[in-house]
């Protein structure tokens, strides 16, 4: 049985602590000259790269038309059931857009299953993390909150297609 | 009755059966596109393939007669092959569509290549493409690259609906579906087709992208539209009607409906010009008030009456138990004037399904006793006696008098004490001194007796504001069993509206009639116990399909 080692047994290095000060006092030091991994928030921002999934967010093409065909998988598909969606009749050529699509942010997750399933690339996971209302209606997200014009979402785009 | 082996199980079959008919007798479904066991045989689409023994080829089970001693196997290496390689063709031309197809969710097609393809194409070429969105008829939109060309749409129109009005044009891979030159499909069963046809080819233009089949929820019930009683289905999202589909029942409707029925049942219950909560008429228009004050004031007016200055007008529209109600009430308060205007259109029935009588529960009013007592009023009569202020209070249940004649109009503005029991604002409720908003058909239980005596159950399928879709019973979506009050989808419109017969035994009760029901079954009880012909029926026995009572009965 191995025996406690007591108060009285230390030596006397160790009793006088100053060299374990000194240790500790120099690893401080020493990281005050390395590069910081915290920031500022809010006054600094961090910017994600493609990999991050951030809020749920509509694919605008250049024409300003949403990508979206309001098939519903995403819908479907979605766990907390975030996604509400009305699809609708158009004369171009996909034939059915969403006429209303909504994503309720209190029951988000942000799994990204939505991204997942859209047969479309409609909707992909934005960068965006700053979420936030103060009432139940404020956190149901519209069409106009959600489509986010292509040329934005290009380097999430790309890692979803190279990591397929 | 041969004797079968199929995948190794000894099965019977009746001479001339064939195997896929044999297989589904008990309950094996061979895969199938182009068969229908209500359409000829076609054996076009080749996907039910299977192996019989001592037989050179594979055959195809829907056209092949089933013979003693025959040993077929569905499962066998050579069939499954074939099953698949029939699925591999069939996807060549046929596009990724899905997420823009209403058939998704309830595809042939997509189950099939689920279950029976190997779920992959060697196909890289390009696809054949042919015209999409193209309007067959006011009903039905058409689209050929999803056509699989079964043929079931053609032999529809010519076998069943009577109609030639569809056919094949150019072959091989071009071929695809067209009307005959200046025709147009629109027979009166034309959204048949769109049941049948296998895959999104064919489409219901009214329902065209309002919901995804798995976001709503089903409820059975009967059409209402005629006497015939087709059974359907109820399909609601966000407790709002979306469309109606046959539901098979082979002694009533097999699994037809005409699309009158489909179409035109149910738009009231989604209406704008709902009657939501009673309504009592103070100077010139009508204004909302309390169930409690509308009971007392209905009830102390038809107070100052005598039982022959009062007529009750019932609705062959309403179910037995509303009817019941009405007629239970009639008799305790001795007023002889009982009766339901007729709706026959002549000339709008048919061989098939649809019947003269465009309501669907006339066996039912009568069965319920809605019919002038010994020497009372007649519905014409009633009318008569209306203008000439014999009669001075009318009760009215879900029947638009005024619209149906311009001297009914005229007359009821004679009467005293009008109270109409309506669904929807109409001519009458214009005239009313008191509207009481009463279900719809979509809203209640109860039961319809067809033209034939068969007594059919009706379900609620849409939540009026007294009732949960929870804690009633009702058949429930996901979406429903999901939501709360502060998603869309769960803070619908729910109206205030409560069924005939309870509107009655409230008003009854303070009448000083002495009856308790709590649910529509009650009603139905005591229904039967006065009625010889459905004596000890229950609800649960009249279940899903109905019963057929003897019809010198009703
Ligand atoms: S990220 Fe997940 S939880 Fe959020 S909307 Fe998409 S599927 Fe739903
Ligand atoms: S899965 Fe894609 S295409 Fe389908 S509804 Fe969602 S965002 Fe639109
Ligand atoms: S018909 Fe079926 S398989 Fe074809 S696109 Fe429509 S849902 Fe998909
Ligand atoms: S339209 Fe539908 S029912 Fe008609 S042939 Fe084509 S797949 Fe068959």
């Amino acid at each position: 049985m191995a025996v406690k080692k007591r108060m009285k047994d230390f030596t006397l290095m160790e009793k006088i602590y100053l060299p374990s000060i000194v240790a500790g006092l120099s690893i401080t030091l020493q990281n005050m000259f390395k590069p910081k991994y915290t920031m500022e928030y809010p006054e600094v921002k961090f910017m994600p790269s493609g990999h991050y999934r951030g809020r749920p967010v509509l694919v605008q093409e250049e024409d300003g038309g949403e990508r979206c065909v309001a098939c519903g998988l995403c819908s479907r598909v979605c766990p907390a059931l975030a996604i509400d969606i009305q699809a609708a009749e158009t004369e171009r050529e996909k034939e059915r857009y969403p006429e209303r699509f909504e994503i309720n942010m209190l029951r988000c997750i942000f799994c990204g299953l939505c991204e997942e399933v859209c047969p479309e690339e409609a909707i992909v996971m934005s960068k965006e993390y700053e979420i936030a209302f103060t009432n139940r209606q404020d956190a149901i997200y519209g069409k106009d909150k959600l489509l986010t014009p292509i040329a934005d979402l290009q380097e999430r785009i790309e890692f979803l297609r190279n990591n397929k | 009755m041969g004797k079968f082996i199929l995948d190794g199980q000894e099965i019977g079959f009746k001479p001339g059966q064939t195997i896929i008919e044999a297989a589904k007798e008990v309950g094996v479904d061979i895969p199938h596109f182009c068969w229908h066991p209500s359409l000829s045989v076609s054996g076009n689409c080749r996907v039910c393939l299977v192996e019989v023994e001592k037989m050179p080829k594979l055959a195809i089970a829907c056209a092949t007669q089933a013979s003693e001693g025959m040993v077929v196997h569905t499962e066998s290496t050579k069939a499954l092959s074939a099953r698949q390689a029939v699925m591999e063709f069939l996807l060549i031309n046929h596009p990724l569509d899905c997420p823009i197809c209403d058939e998704a969710g309830e595809c042939k097609l997509q189950d099939y290549t689920f279950s029976h393809s190997v779920g992959e194409s060697r196909f890289t070429e390009e696809k054949q493409h042919k015209e999409k969105r193209v309007p067959l008829g006011p009903h039905v939109m058409f689209d050929g690259d999803r056509c699989i060309s079964c043929s079931r749409c053609i032999r529809f129109c010519d076998e069943i609906a009577g109609e030639s009005e569809l056919t094949f044009v150019n072959r091989g891979d071009r071929v695809t579906i067209q009307t005959f030159p200046g025709k147009e499909l629109k027979n009166p069963y034309s959204l048949c087709v769109t049941d049948i046809c296998p895959v999104g080819a064919l489409t219901n233009r009214d329902f065209r992208f309002k919901a995804r089949v798995w976001d709503m929820s089903n409820t059975s019930s009967v059409c209402p539209g005629c006497s015939r009683g087709c059974n359907v289905d109820v399909w609601v999202r966000s407790n709002e009607i979306l469309r109606l589909t046959p539901r098979e029942n082979e002694e009533v409707n097999n699994v037809w409906m005409c699309d009158e029925g489909r179409l035109n049942t149910w738009k009231h219950v989604n209406a704008g010009d709902r009657v939501d909560g009673p309504q009592i008429r103070r100077g010139e228009g009508l204004s909302k008030a309390t169930w409690d004050e509308i009971y007392s004031k209905a009830s102390a007016e038809l107070h100052g009456f005598t039982a022959n200055e009062i007529a009750f007008i019932g609705s062959a529209r309403s179910t037995v138990e509303d009817n019941h109600l009405l007629a239970k009430l009639a008799n305790h308060l001795h007023c002889k004037n009982i009766d339901f205007p007729r709706h026959i259109v002549p000339g709008s029935g048919d061989k098939i399904l649809r019947k003269e009588d465009k309501t669907p529960n006339s066996a039912g009013a009568l069965a319920a006793g809605i019919s002038p007592v010994k020497d009372g009023l007649a519905f014409e009569e009633i009318m008569t006696a209306v203008k000439s202020h014999k009669i001075k209070a009318l009760v009215v249940v879900e029947e638009d008098i005024a619209a149906m004649d311009e001297k009914y109009a005229t007359a009821l503005k004679q009467l005293q004490l009008l109270v109409v029991l309506a669904s929807n604002f109409n001519a009458t409720t214009e005239l009313a001194h008191i509207v009481i908003p009463a279900a719809t058909w979509t809203e209640k239980n109860g039961v319809f007796i067809n033209f034939e005596g068969r007594a059919q159950r009706i379900r609620p399928a849409v939540a009026t504001e007294q009732m949960d879709r929870s804690l009633d019973g009702f058949s429930m979506s996901r979406l429903d069993k999901f939501g709360t009050k502060f998603d869309r989808w769960g803070n619908y419109k729910k109206y205030d509206a409560r069924p005939v017969w309870r509107i009655f035994l409230d008003l009854g009760h303070l009448l000083g009639l002495k009856a308790k029901f709590e649910f529509a079954e009650d009603v139905w009880e005591d229904f039967t116990k006065h009625s010889p012909g459905f004596h000890g029926i229950t609800y649960d026995e009249l279940g899903e399909m109905g019963l057929t009572v003897k019809k010198n009965y009703i």
